[in-house]
């Protein structure tokens, strides 16, 4: 059920990717938050080169707790990818192809991964220390001042995750709630202690 | 009166912040199994499945069940016999972070300044609510809180008029609107009543109350029903893909208010809702 995939993602790869799969990402990621997207862009509006080569690449929307000693890294959930919606396009140009995060996306974001055949996947929001168990290996690429906001490289191994929004726009946040709309009743009776 | 020297609370601080992070609640686990069972959306299991099977990884290896761990919230009630010793109590709650934080591996998530944002370093200051009552007891709760979910909290001041209806259409628009932000499946505190922060302080106390718990209140009580069915009917589900569990509870607090008002505030705290208290 779960499809195995590794990064950079192919342009083949990336059209065969529909909205609802579920994969298992092996390769590498590059984890980055809010402080280092705005020092990448800052970077692309002041015609320097970003930290690294970003064409194919994926990121990651995360920042870590630090490793207790003898593990690769602490815990390293996704945050809220909404976030970084304004700075997405702008990467988006530069040739990323797949993000890693949880929530919305705005329409400005749709509309780059539809124009450059980009894919969005959803990492499940608390589970920290389940990702951290899929994470082989770790490198700070950049700006290491900002501590768990760095933007480091990732090896992983079979790290789950959900297409939430393919390269043709559709989007699983759009389309599945309203299936659910009213079906709590249906199961309040079968399960009383759900109150 | 009681002497207590401030760095039982230090040392307390310390190990709640840390036994918070690394174990889900109990009454959390039980909440996340029952609607586990009869989830309807695919995904919704999957997502429930890997949140469970989380919580047993962070636990056997005694690391953060989530990342997000949080800005330090600490409430500290203490009897007016109590006389600290030792030092300044705040001073002491925000030592135990420190260390809770530094040797407990934990995020370090706090910046100095809400517009200059340079990261403390090592979470503190904590938050701290402090409130005195009879006796020579001392009852400390923390609160490691995340802000996927405190982002999506709000208040509003209703009118009189507005009533019980107003409440609920508030409270149901506050967790629609946060759809999958704030990592559902979610707790919802509400506070009604008193004034703005009054308000605003007992949403945030709600998500302290157990959720196998009822507001003593029996119309309270059957308004947290209430409020629940609607959340759960909403579609959000597990993560905001889809499913019935939005919510694992709805946890209302509330005070008297002016008669010219009808505050009412709604925080929010993800599945990783990570409290732990004693009493000393």
């Amino acid at each position: 059920m779960f499809k195995k995939i590794t990064t950079p993602l192919d342009e083949q790869l990336i059209q065969e990717l529909k909205a609802g799969d579920r994969v298992l990402i092996s390769g590498i990621i590059y984890a980055a938050r809010d402080a280092a997207h705005k020092k990448m862009t800052d970077a692309l509006a002041a015609g320097e080169d970003l930290p690294f080569d970003i064409n194919g690449q994926v990121i990651y929307y995360a920042g870590p707790c630090p490793p207790k000693p003898g593990m690769v890294a602490g815990p390293f959930g996704p945050t809220t990818s909404g976030r970084m919606d304004r700075y997405t396009p702008a990467l988006l140009d530069q040739g990323l192809k797949g993000m890693i995060g949880k929530g919305l996306r705005d329409a400005a974001v749709i509309d780059g991964m539809r124009k450059h055949k980009a894919v969005y996947f959803a990492a499940i929001g608390g589970i920290g220390a389940l990702i951290a168990s899929t994470i082989k290996s770790l490198r700070t690429v950049a700006y290491e001042e900002l501590g768990a906001e760095a933007l480091v490289e990732l090896q992983v191994e079979d790290f789950p995750a959900i297409v939430a929004i393919d390269c043709t726009g559709r989007d699983l946040y759009d389309s599945e709630p309203p299936k659910y709309i009213g079906k709590f009743e249906e199961c309040i009776n079968e399960e009383k202690v759900l109150l | 009166m009681r002497e207590m020297d401030v760095a039982i609370i230090r040392e307390w601080v310390k190990k709640l912040f840390m036994h918070a992070n690394y174990y889900l609640c109990d009454d959390i686990m039980k909440k996340l199994l029952a609607y586990r069972k009869v989830e309807v959306s695919d995904i919704g299991r999957e997502v429930l499945d890997k949140i469970l099977e989380n919580a047993r990884l962070a636990a056997e290896s005694e690391i953060a069940i989530c990342q997000d761990t949080g800005i330090s919230v600490v409430f500290i009630e203490f009897g007016q016999e109590v006389h600290f010793t030792g030092g300044s109590l705040e001073e002491a709650i925000n030592a135990g972070v420190r260390e809770a934080y530094a040797e407990g591996y934990l995020r370090k998530s706090v910046v100095r300044d809400p517009l200059n944002r340079v990261n403390t370093g090592d979470n503190t200051p904590a938050v701290v609510h402090y409130s005195m009552v009879p006796g020579e007891k001392v009852k400390l709760q923390v609160m490691p809180k995340g802000f996927g979910s405190e982002n999506m909290s709000a208040v509003k001041m209703l009118k009189p008029a507005d009533g019980v209806d107003g409440v609920v259409e508030f409270v149901v628009e506050t967790v629609r609107k946060a759809g999958s932000n704030p990592c559902p499946p979610i707790i919802v505190g509400v506070g009604i009543g008193g004034t703005m922060e009054k308000a605003a302080f007992l949403s945030k106390k709600a998500l302290l109350r157990r959720l196998d718990s009822q507001n003593r209140d029996g119309y309270y009580a059957n308004l947290e029903q209430t409020l629940l069915k609607k959340i759960n009917n909403l579609g959000i589900g597990p993560q905001g893909l889809g499913g019935i569990t939005t919510a694992l509870a709805v946890n209302i607090e509330t005070y008297p208010t002016h008669f010219a008002g009808l505050p009412v505030a709604v925080n929010i705290t993800c599945h990783a809702s990570r409290h732990e208290e004693v009493e000393i």
